[in-house]
């Protein structure tokens, strides 16, 4: 069985791309066939925070306007044998994406024996965005610590309720889960940012990750190696947490508090 | 944070963002899956009551409530002390 998982947040700029990356190397790492997609068509990235933006040669609307194979657009990942990139395509627009195109694509990844299929949304609610969640199985809705992202993303769980395959089906509808980013647990303390429990009881979803705020994401971008792949980082241990959560392992939440000050600490300030 | 922090009291603006989205969310949700006309049915019927009656914007509530299979459309309006 192959498992779509659309990862989306309606506002941008929240850390899909990064966590569509993360969340593809991680399940690849645990020996799944996964193939992740790029829906952002104009504005494709996920190539570089994978680093292979100098192997695109065929894109997701190049198969789907039957103008290569798929075979021939997928990109395969340097570091994990398991793992293949789809891009956007930079120059058409977003009406090159057609829902029956993009089922068809889904369809022969299924014959090829994917496990997973994780799509990158792009931002806001428009065709790329829906396309991207149309057919999902699964949803990981990224969420920052913040009253836009909060509220964005709840009409993203609105329109997952309601204009899906699954929604439509009256099947169960999409599972949802919710992924914390840019997690301050210092700033949570100090009453300056949500808790993850606050975001939790406002959105009503399941916690599948909280990814604390580090400098460990930009460097990973700027050298295009998914942040999952630095072992040393907080960042990869939350993303491999939030895989295993995925894949119905019960793991506690880390990085989610500062360790506690001593009283002098507290008395005297620090 | 020193020795007063311990005895402020003003609300976390955390604790003021969640109160706001609280209430967002929850007024965002309800209007929801409503069929697509109810904004311009409110508007309509307001403007019918008042050519009758000078009722406040707010006095008018639509609701569809789902009750098994059948789907009813409530109505209310509160009309002002003087009118009665």
């Amino acid at each position: 069985m192959t498992e779509i998982i659309v990862v989306t947040s309606g506002k941008g700029g929240v850390g899909k791309t990064t966590t569509s990356a993360s969340l593809a190397c991680g399940l690849a790492r645990r020996g799944k066939k996964v193939a992740v997609i790029d829906f952002d068509i104009g504005l494709r990235n996920l190539d570089l925070i994978m680093g292979c933006e100098r192997r695109v040669v065929y894109d997701f609307v190049n198969v789907i306007q039957n103008e290569c194979t798929l075979r021939q657009a997928l990109i395969k990942d340097k570091r994990l044998e398991t793992l293949f990139v789809l891009a956007a395509s930079q120059t058409r627009d977003k009406d090159a994406l057609t829902s029956d195109g993009v089922r068809r694509v889904f369809d022969e990844l299924a014959a090829e024996g994917f496990d997973y299929i994780i799509c990158d949304s792009p931002a806001g609610i428009e065709k790329g965005a829906h396309l991207a969640m149309y057919f999902a199985d699964r949803a990981v809705v990224v969420v920052n610590p913040e009253v836009s992202s909060v509220r964005d993303s709840d009409r993203i769980l609105g329109l997952l309720a309601s204009k899906t395959h699954r929604a439509e089906q009256g099947n169960g509808g999409v599972k949802e889960h919710l992924l914390l980013t840019r997690y301050s647990p210092k700033r949570v303390a100090s009453g300056e940012m949500m808790s993850v429990d606050d975001v939790k009881e406002i959105l009503g979803l399941d916690v599948v990750g909280v990814v604390p705020e580090s400098t460990d994401v930009l460097q990973a971008s700027n050298a295009g190696v998914p942040v999952i792949l630095n072992d040393e980082s907080d960042v990869s241990r939350a993303y491999e947490d939030a895989v295993a959560r995925l894949l119905g392992e019960t793991v506690p939440l880390r990085f989610i508090s500062e360790p506690k000050k001593g009283f002098f600490a507290r008395m005297f300030g620090g | 944070m020193g020795l007063l922090a311990l005895f402020r009291r003003t609300p976390s603006s955390a604790n003021v963002a969640k109160e706001r989205l609280r209430i967002i969310v929850a007024q965002e949700r309800s209007a929801r899956g409503g069929p697509d006309y109810m904004p311009l049915l409110r508007r309509e019927l307001l403007e019918v009551i008042r050519k009758y009656v000078n009722v406040d914007p707010g006095a008018v509530q639509i609701n569809v409530e789902r009750d098994g299979e059948h789907e009813v459309l409530e109505f209310s309006v509160a009309l002002p002390e003087k009118a009665r």
